[in-house]
């Protein structure tokens, strides 16, 4: 889960990391008051968990009250990559000689947190990773212990941090590793942290990812989560609904199936053989009959979508619940919207056979078959559409 | 032979009176897993599916001679069923079957496995397999058949799959071991094959990854340099777009582009292991190197 810039800046600031003065407003009336009262100039921040916001216009300096109107109104209501912008965070502009980056993170290779410092802050830090390693500090840090204070000392020195700003640095760091272990983050960053010319270090932005798996024990963070806000599209928003691990994809062959690499392999075998999958749908272990059901109605509601492909190998999931949810789904139409095709393997597998009413469906024996199969359909039905338009 | 389990291991179950471990302990013992004890605070002198009961894992050990775990504890509790499991010395392997453990949590069980000499298999798997002998874990028993191919894989329903492939072509299991799916695990791809080159009774490895991080890689380094027992791969995500999670916590192909599914064929291929495009031709591949 991520927590809004405004969020995880009221996060950083009660621990203690100093943070321009700010407020959050929801209409350009709202906007232009908060900057009347923090005075000129201000950034007016679109408040949507996109990466990249300056650059697509959601950020704006204002010099006055009829700029900071503008830059609201502009603002407030744009579609930032598919996100509706409701709320900015007008804030003080810092004027700064110098961006710095600090951010701990979990190394899943090394199975340990890792604090890192740069002096190269401001930028995309990936593209600085990518390109310049080096110019990126790194101290990992063992979970046992937390961070002793001479490895955020060292990992600012190492980062070659000015050495009038290195004690200032190391406590942010420090502060920003104890937030990190303490609410379960996943990422926490700022960049950039801003340098001023009397040598005062803000952090101008802010990130905090919270482990979703932690949020039970992290009450005030999952407060924080508004319903709905990381769902891009409908469908995204009906999948969070159902519980179902779902991503979106561009292609027109629907894919359901049990189990996060099996769900993978189906996609990857779609594209194999010349189709294109619609989207990854993972029922998870030991699906009834209603999430079953609640799967097709998802793949059904994508438009795109021309054909399904329904790869079911039971473990704990078992083949005849499968089968009672189908049936049960397509029960309810007087004629199937998309052709499906299903194949059942596992437990249950051949009491699913029985039960599967095959004047609704097409049924496979083997995944590639099913594949294969699901594929053809679909490219029919792409011709068909083709001809009508 | 095998490895990690077979015929004489003796399983405590961690959270056998809960939903999940009373009907998978049934289904253990019901493959002729021998299940001696289950361990669940509050509940000792308690009987499930006819094994006893105990309020520490440590009690059930001494009591019950144990030398392997099973941990089913919610993912809040799990953490800390680990480290319990981890105190005691004759265990030499933990099983953790949990979806959803705190990431931090599993770091620091990491730091403390690295103190000990016992395998920690997950968490968020399936467990593991050797046909015939013993099942730890969820896996249906009757897809698997004896045999002298191993396998190793990040995910579940995609191991069952490929079991599903080898049967078909009448090659049967050693040991088969769902390592998981999460960011965080216990035993690596790496350990699990070191394990497996060291198995006389399996004569090949197929190893099924996935996108996301770089164990893929650091298994392709590790059979280049030291296996001879040859090894079929497979890895599922070539489709996945970056930056979106996969179902697993653990297969997601970052920003930078780390963990996609070209890096990781691209480093099995080039330490001679065919990697197949299909499950089946994994199968396939597998009976040629035999």
């Amino acid at each position: 889960m991520r927590l809004h810039e405004y969020q995880a800046k009221e996060v950083f600031s009660e621990a203690g990391i100093p943070t321009p003065a700010a407020e959050l407003a929801e209409s350009v009336d709202g906007a232009v008051e908060a900057a009347e009262s923090i005075g000129y100039p201000v950034a007016v921040k679109a408040q949507v968990h996109v990466g990249g916001r300056g650059k697509a216009g959601g950020i704006i300096l204002a010099d006055d009250a009829d700029e900071a109107r503008e830059a609201a109104e502009d603002i407030l209501g744009m579609d930032l990559k598919g996100f509706t912008v409701e709320r900015v965070l007008v804030e003080e502009a810092v004027d700064f000689v110098n961006e710095l980056y600090v951010g701990v993170t979990m190394d899943r290779g090394e199975g340990k947190p890792v604090a890192m410092v740069s002096t190269r802050g401001g930028v995309n830090i990936e593209e600085v990773a990518e390109e310049d390693p080096d110019a990126i500090a790194r101290e990992h840090v063992d979970p046992a212990f937390g961070m002793h204070p001479y490895q955020a000392r060292k990992a600012v020195y190492d980062a070659g941090v000015d050495r009038d700003l290195a004690r200032d640095v190391a406590s942010i760091l420090t502060t920003l590793y104890d937030l990190w272990d303490a609410k379960d983050g996943a990422d926490a960053e700022i960049n950039p942290l801003m340098v001023t010319a009397d040598d005062e270090v803000i952090a101008a932005d802010a990130v905090f990812n919270v482990d979703e798996d932690a949020l039970f024990r992290q009450p005030d963070l999952a407060e924080m989560e508004e319903e709905g806000e990381f769902s891009e599209t409908e469908l995204e928003r009906k999948a969070d609904e159902y519980g179902f691990d779902y991503v979106r994809l561009s292609g027109n062959v629907g894919i359901i199936g049990n189990g996060a690499g099996l769900v993978m392999t189906t996609l990857d075998l779609v594209d194999h053989y010349g189709g294109s999958p619609a989207n990854f749908l993972d029922v998870g272990g030991g699906a009834k009959a209603d999430r079953i059901a609640n799967a097709l109605d998802m793949v059904f509601s994508d438009e795109n979508v021309d054909a399904v492909v329904f790869n079911i190998f039971g473990g704990i999931t078992r083949g005849d619940e499968v089968a009672r949810g189908i049936n049960q789904a397509l029960g309810q139409f007087d004629e199937i919207p998309k052709p499906v095709v299903v194949r059942l393997a596992g437990t249950n597998a051949t009491e699913g056979m029985e039960i599967l009413n095959e004047d609704l469906v097409t049924v496979e024996q083997t995944l590639e078959d099913a594949v294969q199969r699901a594929v053809g359909y679909a490219g029919d039905a792409a011709d068909i559409e083709e001809v009508d338009q | 032979m095998s490895v990690l389990v077979d015929d004489d291991t003796r399983v405590v179950v961690q959270g056998i009176t809960g939903g999940e471990g009373r009907f998978h302990t049934e289904q253990m013992i019901e493959y002729g897993t021998n299940v001696v004890a289950g361990a669940v605070p509050g509940k000792g002198g308690e009987e499930v599916a006819g094994v006893p009961v105990y309020d520490t894992v440590e009690g059930a050990v001494e009591a019950e001679d144990a030398d392997a775990s099973v941990v089913f504890v919610p993912p809040a509790f799990a953490g800390d069923a680990c480290f319990e499991a981890l105190g005691v010395d004759d265990l030499d392997l933990i099983v953790a079957i949990t979806e959803g453990i705190p990431t931090q949590d599993m770091a620091r069980v990491n730091r403390r496995l690295q103190e000990t000499d016992t395998y920690l298999v997950g968490p968020n798997c399936p467990g593991l397999i050797t046909p015939g002998e013993a099942k730890l874990g969820i896996l249906p028993g009757n897809i698997f058949s004896a045999g002298n191919v191993g396998l190793v894989s990040r995910s579940g329903t995609l191991t069952y799959q490929v079991v599903d492939n080898l049967t078909q072509r009448g090659l049967g299991q050693s040991t088969a071991i769902g390592i998981g799916g999460d960011p965080i695990i216990g035993t690596s791809f790496v350990e699990a094959l070191a394990l497996f080159e060291q198995d006389p009774a399996t004569d090949a490895v197929v190893m099924c990854g996935e996108i996301g991080g770089e164990d893929e890689e650091e298994a392709a380094e590790y059979i280049d340099e030291y296996m001879t027992t040859p090894v079929a791969g497979f890895i599922a995500g070539r489709t996945a777009p970056p930056g979106k999670r996969m179902g697993h916590a653990g297969a997601i192909v970052s920003g930078s582009g780390t963990g996609t599914a070209e890096s990781k064929i691209s480093a099995l291929e080039g330490a001679g292991v065919p990697v197949g495009d299909t499950p089946d031709e994994v199968a396939a591949n597998v009976e040629d190197l035999l």
